[in-house]
């Protein structure tokens, strides 16, 4: 269906457009021929209207023949055949419509300036319609790059943490095997669990929950006695539906521009609940206002920010706030349950 | 000769793995192990160390500002996980940098390399601020300014920053009343800082263009900046060209 039938005010501009044409037309019939205004308009607004539906039929050849094909004469051919055949049609109905009115010959001299017309008409369609295709396409291209963007960051793991980890790993090895194995573990899990998700709309909060768990566990033994947590997260919770990964950027920022940067390390503070069909959840951590890297609110955030309103629009927030050594995050969005 | 080292970094499992594979290589004696770049400092100016194993990303203060503040330089081995921008300015300017996790056969490299350059009678001139500046990342501004005061650690924020003033090899860094030195030059400095927020006025200073009041007519041909605290800076003819681009006309 094109485009222009989306909307009624689009549809009847476009039909405004050509009662304008219409007028004009009934003007130059006017000039060759003998014929009256009433006459002349009564043939030309008929023939505008037909002419306005046929001039919607390149949305169809356009799509099937895109500019920058390499089949550059196929597409000359079908255009231009498609213009003689609408021009031929508009002649059609300018004869018949003439012959309905019983107007005799009175039209003929009117015959070549209305072909030029219909061809010239025609044309500007054509193009008119290939402009729309490209911004369309453009508009298109530009929600792909989000989506690919979004896509990219949600199964992108921070290298920092990554390589922190097998360092950690690293030294535990010699002192205390069982704890670099226990590390593994959780690291491979992480990864394990991390990995299948950019593929998925959603998951559960449970499952969201999980991996920032598991995320914790492994920070917990680079970090030692300098992580704390704190959970305090409802039942009610686990089986809302979230855009996968959209806790763990607030996890991360919490340990990265809270944790790390305190000498004898802090609190991670994690609340979740659901209130009038809304998840609520805060993340709060201590952090030293005076640390080296000043940059907090990061890219991770941002993310989170965006992915939250392109899925739930204005229902959705992420509010965050520093207050001497403490940051919060605090994310609210609609809690959708899969019924099964 | 034993090299004396000190290691520097805010995770115990980091400092550990060090701490084995140098005690490993055997003639490496550890002076001291930090947690935090203030310590680090602290340590490096009481110990003298030969060479110091640094971390980036830490409390306090990060590498890059413990570096500047250790005087005498010393001979840094870089030991990080992951950065970007930085090595390869590091490439030129440390001894060497390790990425975690290394091998012990990585470090040995690291060591054999700061031996060389130590045993070297002519060792290169290590300016440890000027090194800071090459290796922070490009389109980058200081957001703060780090200043050792005997012992003692300034970190200045750059919006208390009101200007500097060049004095010889040092820098004056006046900050609500109070002036900080600093070994860096003028040149070093103006190029770190963010210059949509200071200006070169003069050879001899930089101001922050938030603390302008007015500019006054001096003598014939110069001018002088007057600091809202009443603080008068003078104004060369091509810090007036760039006041005026910055701040507009009527100034």
């Amino acid at each position: 269906m094109h485009p222009i039938f989306r909307n009624t005010t689009s549809l009847g501009a476009y039909l405004g457009l050509w009662t304008l044409l219409a007028a004009v037309l009934g003007a130059l019939i006017r000039v060759p021929t003998s014929l009256s205004w009433s006459q002349s308009l009564s043939v030309a607004v008929p023939m505008c209207m037909f002419y306005a539906f046929v001039c919607l039929t390149p949305w169809y050849l356009c799509r099937a023949f895109p500019l920058g094909s390499p089949r550059v004469t196929r597409l000359l051919i079908n255009q231009v055949a498609a213009a003689v055949l609408a021009c031929t049609l508009w002649i059609a109905v300018a004869r018949l419509l003439a012959f309905a009115m019983d107007l005799g010959s009175g039209l003929n001299a009117a015959v070549p300036q209305l072909v030029v017309v219909g061809l010239l008409l025609y044309l500007t369609s054509i193009a008119l319609h290939y402009a729309l295709l490209a911004v369309e396409a453009s508009r298109e291209a530009a929600l792909q790059t989000r989506d690919a963007e979004l896509r990219a960051l949600k199964s992108q793991i921070n290298p920092h943490f990554l390589f922190n980890c097998l360092n950690s790993i690293s030294a535990l090895t010699s002192t205390d095997p069982a704890r670099a194995r226990d590390m593994c573990v959780l690291l491979s899990d992480f990864l394990r669990k991390t990995l299948g998700l950019g593929e998925r709309e959603s998951i559960t909060w449970r499952e969201e929950l999980e991996l920032a768990r598991t995320y914790l566990d492994v920070e917990q033994v680079r970090f030692g006695a300098r992580l704390q947590v704190e959970m305090q997260v409802d039942d009610a919770c686990a089986e809302c539906q979230v855009p996968p990964l959209v806790l763990q950027p607030l996890i991360e920022n919490a340990i990265k521009h809270g944790i790390a940067t305190m000498v004898d390390g802090g609190i991670v503070r994690l609340e979740g609940h659901v209130e009038n069909g809304n998840l609520a959840v805060r993340v709060e951590n201590s952090f030293d206002p005076e640390a080296p890297s000043p940059r907090r609110h990061g890219l991770g955030l941002r993310n989170v920010r965006s992915r939250l309103q392109t899925r739930f629009g204005d229902a959705a927030h992420l509010h965050l706030a520093a207050e001497h050594d403490r940051f919060s995050a605090e994310m609210v969005f609609p809690c959708h349950k899969v019924t099964t | 000769m034993k090299l004396r080292a000190i290691i520097v970094d805010d995770e115990e499992l980091a400092r550990q793995i060090l701490r084995e594979y140098l005690d490993k290589a055997g003639d490496v004696e550890i002076v001291a192990e930090c947690a935090n770049g203030f310590e680090a400092v602290k340590a490096a100016g009481e110990l003298r160390p030969d060479l110091l194993f640094l971390d980036i990303q830490m409390p306090k203060l990060d590498g890059f500002e413990v570096l500047q503040l250790i005087d005498p330089p010393v001979a840094v081995i870089f030991v990080t996980a992951y950065d970007q921008y930085a090595l390869k300015a590091f490439d030129a300017a440390a001894v060497d940098y390790l990425l975690k996790p290394f091998s012990t056969e990585r470090l040995g490299k690291a060591l054999e390399r700061a031996r060389a350059l130590l045993s070297d009678p002519q060792p290169r001139a290590l300016q440890a601020s000027d090194l800071a500046a090459a290796a922070r990342p490009p389109g980058q501004t200081l957001e703060r300014v780090v200043v050792k005061d005997g012992t003692k650690v300034h970190i200045i924020p750059i919006a208390k920053l009101d200007y500097v003033e060049a004095q010889d090899d040092y820098i004056a860094l006046h900050s609500e009343k109070k002036q900080y030195l600093k070994q860096q030059t003028i040149s070093s400095i103006e190029a770190q800082l963010d210059p949509a927020r200071f200006a070169r006025v003069h050879r001899s200073y930089i101001v922050n263009l938030e603390r302008i009041a007015r500019i006054e007519p001096y003598t014939k041909d110069s001018r002088v900046a007057v600091l809202q605290d009443g603080t008068q800076l003078a104004v060369s003819r091509s810090g007036y060209t760039k006041l005026k681009e910055l701040l507009g006309e009527n100034i």
